[in-house]
């Protein structure tokens, strides 16, 4: 189009051709840049267009309808193509962008050091959440104890044989080498029980994770401090069948729904009777199988009587099985060592939860 | 623990033939009797009886001379070229043997215990087709010079005859562990008991009473029972038989059959007399003793040890004899009492020990009490074969069956005569008797038993049970009688369990008893959780360590002697003499741990551990010593509780290298002092606790410069946490510039707020100032930053500081020298309103005024 020849406002056919002029340079715009050039030329102050509009005012009054008429619709139709243009445009260009934005994911993206939790404290919450869901609670003790608790409350005899097998790390008196401290590290968690029946109202459910100690030497599958968790229950006409109840029910929640418990007759002080209990372990290596869990039996009347529980009203049972042990079978982890030593690779095995 | 060779069980117990040891441990198990090993066959292959037919000796250039046998072993005899069976060539050096004996030979193929593997070899210039075998080398005893000449030990069998049989060699045998209430079950008699009650399999006790043993004694060898200090008012001794056996040829082996249990049992055969005493213990369960009796001057007395009383015993072992011993002693001179011959139940003395030129022997079998035997097996450590029975009670009937067999076995191997004479002290009387209602045991297992189920177990026990029959309905009560090899039945309890026992565990049902409504995890319990878990997610691996330690690694932290964390408690029986104390600080022990790490190439750390110090009280007493089976005195129980130290439980953490890693992002960061007192806020704050931050005074094992003292709002110190000193990183051989921290979490716990007390979010628009003050540089940032708090706090525009950071310290022009230029943004907003400028311009007046107060701050231009 030439600027020396001006649109006229009436002239149809030259609009018609100047609408399609700008469709076309909108279409033929490349990227936006291209788009706004063909904007400035088609719909600009200095476009025929544009001027066009304007010369209306200088028409007749009769033609100014007709022009007006005329250039409207044919300016809106513009307008349209151009703003459909500068859409797909923009929707061209932010797609290229989002594309030109790629990062590559795989990176390694953690930017801060790793923790977790170390298992056998994963597998001591685990059981105590076993146990409060079943109503019971958690009781807890020193780590240094004292010989009653350890064995007298429990009916171990000062010359008793069963006294002598503990293994027992004692400790000195504090001020005086000669005397007796009348104290021990605890041999196990069963103390616990002498303390929650002093301590608490009847009836009593309480399990007891804690650490423990006896004087073996660390080898693959022994350690001088390790953890048990303790379970004691006392209340009105409790049977050696609630015991087993509540061992498979155990059983089931650390080594999967087929598992269950045998027991088989034992002697400890501070049960009768006592049991040995095995858990039946499907994943056993070599085939599934009964392995060795822990000790349980009847609580010993001379223990309630020792922490002023009438056993001619209140029966009891109490169970204990060893941690370590639990976590060994339950993830396959063969020596003792990885379990105690403290190697930050051990524990990260197991984040999250176990 | 005793070891049941299948065929000696026999004996007392029908034993279906072709069980197994594995078959045998499954049965006992049912009854308590658990696998501790299944012993292989002490040899496996062809061991055979051969008969040698030709001995050649041939010197050698070494002055030895071997024989050249040639050994018929029947049907594993060789084949010579014409194709008859040819007997084999066998090169052996032992010389008391000749033509016509019967020998052990082990063929190729054969393992001797060791193991040592036989096999063809050339030697001598022969080709040597297997061993003649000594005792030794059978493993049957170390005191036989030679090879084995059957005949020696009365055994005659074909050549070729499996050897291994005829000397118990083939035998698996079971060794089981027998709990301490079950004494009787070290011996045959108790464990073919068991087998029964496990089986079904009918019992002969061996141990039964003869006619003879229940006639009245007729005075033997005078002996006398004088205990003048029971312990527990029990008595030391109350039985004890005795009989002289005269004319005896102690130095005749015992029989082969003998020797064979023995060692099946793994025991070593020693002599007759001794093998003959060991041997019925075993059998029976009675420890019982022979004399010389020419070194026995009469009477035998029984009494407490004096003070200097020495022995030599058995062992060789000079011993210091304790008042509470109890002692067998003669009277020589007569003097009576005067010499000791034994500490009682536990180990005989030397002088007077049989030898192979004992003619006349006195058997003892006596029953002592545990307590005394556990005391002094205890006191003098001889944990004996004896000392292991009596401590675990023995059946007081049984002395003097027991040394009837001794005699009558030491007669038959031995020659001689016995003595008619006999002594028997007898004190001893029977057990109370229990009062049993019947329904206990089903009250107690769950199980309904019915009144002859109960009665039917307890006398398959060997308890007499008064009247079972007349008992109606299975609720009444009965009168029990436990049989006398079973001191450990003395409550209606220990009755239940036989019941439950013979019945079996497995008729125990499985019902899940219903606890009353708990209440959870305790709050205490609940939030050593919550600071676990914030630290596992901030980095932090979690540890355990032991809690032993040594001086010298307090040593290694530069501890000075006078620390309180010295003052720790020790241990009687560590396990490493070099740490024999308990830890009163974590870092001490976590420090090994990240020690151990650092070793093992892992440099960059951040570790944790979470775990109870033991601090005890310097003026604590002993725990008393209190009876079991009754409640202590609130009074006790308190001074229980004052003797058992205290264990506040503590968490601390190591960092060491990198805090964040290096990666294609860029460079890490080291971790530093602010990462230790950050992870030490972390564990408070994950319980709602705000610790106070103050410069730490000078500390081990702390940088004196770089370390946090951290505290409750009310001063309460709560731990540390910085820099570690460099010469203790040094000596633990750290990286560089490692930072740890150790806080009390008991008293964190202590300090829990009660619920938190929401504010409600305002939101109107907030103000934002910023304050650069300038302050001497020695002013802790964090008291000037406490000063513009408690300032800003207190203005007229009331409380609307909603934040308040410090962001920013500068040192250098303008800021003149010897002091910095303090940062803080300050974000204010009101509950109800929108501030105005002159209410932001307040606080900002105030705080500034507040610190100008205190430190002399000046609001930098």
């Amino acid at each position: 189009m030439s600027s020396s020849s001006p649109l006229s406002p009436l002239d149809a056919d030259g609009i018609e051709v100047a609408v399609a002029q700008a469709g076309a340079a909108f279409a033929a715009a490349r990227d936006l840049d291209e788009l706004k050039a063909a904007r400035l030329a088609h719909v600009g102050d200095r476009s025929p267009l544009a001027l066009a509009n304007r010369a209306i005012g200088g028409l007749e009054g009769s033609d100014k309808g007709a022009a007006g008429r005329l250039l409207g619709p044919a300016r809106g139709r513009v307008g349209a193509a151009l703003a459909a243009r500068q859409a797909e445009l923009e929707a061209e260009r932010d797609a290229r962008v989002l594309v030109e934005e790629t990062v590559d994911v795989t990176l390694p993206a953690e930017r801060s050091a790793r923790g977790g939790r170390h298992p056998l404290e994963l597998l001591s919450e685990r059981i105590a959440d076993h146990f409060v869901g079943m109503g019971w609670e958690i009781a807890e003790g020193p780590e240094v104890e004292a010989e009653w608790f350890n064995f007298d409350a429990l009916n171990f005899g000062v010359d008793h044989p069963a006294r002598q097998m503990q293994d027992t790390f004692f400790v000195e008196h504090p001020r005086d080498p000669a005397a007796d401290s009348g104290l021990v590290l605890r041999t196990h968690t069963s103390p616990v029980q002498a303390r929650a029946l002093l301590d608490r109202d009847l009836p009593v459910y309480i399990a007891c994770p804690g650490r423990t100690f006896r004087t073996d030497e660390l080898d693959a599958t022994h350690t001088p401090v390790f953890h048990q968790v303790e379970g004691l229950a006392v209340d009105k006409g409790l049977t050696m069948a609630h015991l087993k109840g509540t061992l498979d029910h155990f059983a089931r929640a650390v080594f999967g729904p087929e598992s269950r418990t045998r027991l088989r007759p034992a002697y400890f002080p501070f049960t009768e009777p006592s049991a040995e209990m095995d858990f039946w372990f499907p994943q056993k290596k070599g085939g599934p199988g009964w392995v060795e869990w822990g000790g349980c039996g009847m609580v010993n009347p001379n223990v309630l009587r020792a922490c002023g529980v009438d056993p001619e009203v209140y029966s009891g049972f109490a169970f204990g099985m060893g941690i370590e042990r639990t976590l060994m079978f339950r993830h396959g982890i063969a020596d003792m060592h990885d379990m105690v030593e403290g190697d930050a690779r051990f524990t990260l095995q197991f984040e999250g939860t176990i | 623990m005793p070891r049941i060779p299948l065929t000696w069980l026999a004996e007392h117990v029908e034993v279906p033939a072709g069980t197994t040891a594995e078959q045998l441990a499954s049965d006992l198990v049912r009854v308590g009797l658990e696998e501790e090993a299944i012993h292989p066959a002490a040899v496996t292959g062809p061991l055979v009886v051969g008969r040698v037919v030709e001995l050649t000796p041939e010197p050698q250039k070494n002055g030895k001379t071997i024989n050249w046998c040639r050994v018929d072993v029947g049907a594993h005899n060789g084949t010579a070229e014409d194709g008859t069976p040819e007997p084999r060539g066998i090169v052996c050096g032992a010389h008391n043997f000749g033509v016509g004996d019967d020998v052990v030979v082990a063929l190729p193929g054969t393992v001797l215990p060791g193991p040592f593997a036989i096999a063809s070899r050339k030697t001598y210039g022969h080709v040597s087709d297997g061993m003649i075998c000594s005792s030794r080398e059978l493993g049957l005893g170390e005191d036989h010079e030679g090879i084995i000449v059957l005949a020696r030990l009365g055994l005659e069998a074909a050549p070729g005859t499996d050897a291994r049989g005829l000397l118990g060699l083939g035998e698996e045998v079971l060794e089981i562990n027998v709990t301490p209430d079950r004494g009787y079950c070290f011996s045959m008699r108790g464990v073919a008991r068991e087998y029964g009650h496990a089986t079904g399999a009918p019992f002969t006790d061996r141990a039964a009473l003869a006619p003879q043993d229940e006639s009245p004694a007729v005075d033997g060898f005078s002996v006398e029972v004088d205990d003048a200090a029971p312990i527990h008012d029990v008595p030391g001794c109350d039985r004890f038989v005795a009989q002289v056996v005269r004319g005896v040829d102690a130095a005749r082996p015992s029989p082969a059959w003998m020797q064979r249990r023995l060692t099946q049992a793994g025991m070593r055969p020693i002599s007759l007399a001794v093998d003959v005493t060991n041997y019925v213990m075993l059998d029976l369960g009675q420890p019982l003793h022979a004399y010389d009796l020419a070194q026995v001057a009469a009477p035998v007395v029984v009494r407490r040890a004096r003070a200097g009383d020495r022995l030599t015993t058995l062992d060789g072992t000079e011993r210091s004899l304790h008042t509470e011993d109890l002692l067998i002693t003669d009277s020589p001179e007569g003097e009576r009492g005067a010499r000791v011959l034994g500490i009682a139940g536990v180990m005989g003395g030397a002088d007077s020990e049989v030898t192979a030129s004992t003619r006349d022997l006195l058997v003892e079998g006596a029953h002592f009490d545990p307590v005394s035997v556990a005391r002094s097996a205890r006191r003098h450590r001889i944990p004996s074969e004896a000392a292991k029975r009596f401590e675990r009670g023995v059946d007081p009937a049984l002395p003097r069956v027991a040394v009837r067999r001794v005699v009558e076995l030491l007669v038959e191997h031995g020659g001689g005569v016995a003595d008619v004479e006999l002594t028997d002290v007898d004190r001893t009387a029977p057990a109370p008797a229990i009062m049993l209602n019947l329904g206990l045991p089903a009250q107690l297992v769950g199980v309904p038993y019915g009144p002859e189920q109960v009665v039917g177990a307890l006398e398959a026990v060997g308890c007499t049970v008064s009247s079972p029959h007349d008992v109606a309905g299975g609720t009444g009560t009965v009168s029990v009688q436990p049989p006398t090899w079973r001191p450990d039945l003395t409550m209606p309890v220990d009755l239940v369990e036989e019941v439950a026992r013979l019945e079996g565990y497995d008729a125990v049902p499985s019902v899940l008893p219903v606890a009353p409504a708990g209440r959870g995890l305790s709050d205490g319990q609940r939030a050593r959780r919550a600071v676990a878990r914030a630290l596992a997610e901030a980095g932090y691996v979690e540890t355990l360590s032991y809690p032993f330690v040594g001086s010298h690694q307090h040593d290694e932290l530069g501890l000075p002697a006078q620390d309180p964390r010295r003052r720790s408690l020790r241990l009687a029986n560590p396990i490493s003499e070099q740490q024999p104390e308990m830890r009163t600080n974590l870092l001490v022990t976590l420090l090994e741990t990240v020690r151990r790490n650092v070793g093992r190439g892992l440099t960059d750390l951040a570790i944790s551990e979470t775990g109870v110090v033991t601090l005890p009280s310097p003026e604590a007493d002993g725990a008393p010593q209190l009876p079991g089976a009754v409640r202590p005195t609130d009074r006790d129980l308190d001074r229980l509780e004052l003797a058992v130290p205290a264990q506040p439980r503590h968490v601390a953490a190591v960092l060491t290298g990198l805090r964040d890693p290096a990666g294609w992002w860029g460079a890490g960061r080291r971790a530093d002092h602010t990462d230790a007192i950050a992870g030490a806020r972390l564990v408070a704050r994950a319980v709602g606790v705000e610790l106070e931050v103050r410069q730490a005074e000078e500390i081990a094992p702390w940088h004196p410069g770089r370390t946090a003292r951290l505290e409750l709002a009310d001063g309460t110190l709560v731990g540390y946490a910085g820099e570690l000193h460099p010469t203790v990183v040094t000596a633990l051989g750290l990286p560089d510039r490692a930072v740890a921290f150790e806080v009390d979490l008991d008293v964190v716990l202590a300090a829990v707020p009660g619920p938190v007390q929401a504010t409600p979010v305002s939101t109107y628009p907030a103000a934002k100032e910023d304050i650069a003050l300038v302050v001497p540089a020695e002013v802790p940032a964090g008291e000037v930053l406490d000063a513009v708090r408690t300032g800003a706090a207190a203005s007229s525009a009331g409380e609307i500081v909603e934040d308040l950071r410090l962001f920013d310290v500068y040192t250098g022009d303008p800021v003149p020298p010897g002091h910095r230029s303090l940062a803080f943004a300050l974000r204010l907003r009101a509950q109800d309103r929108t501030l105005t400028a002159a209410e932001a311009a307040a606080v900002r007046e105030a705080a500034v005024a507040e610190a100008a107060r205190r430190h002399g701050a000046v609001l930098r231009g």
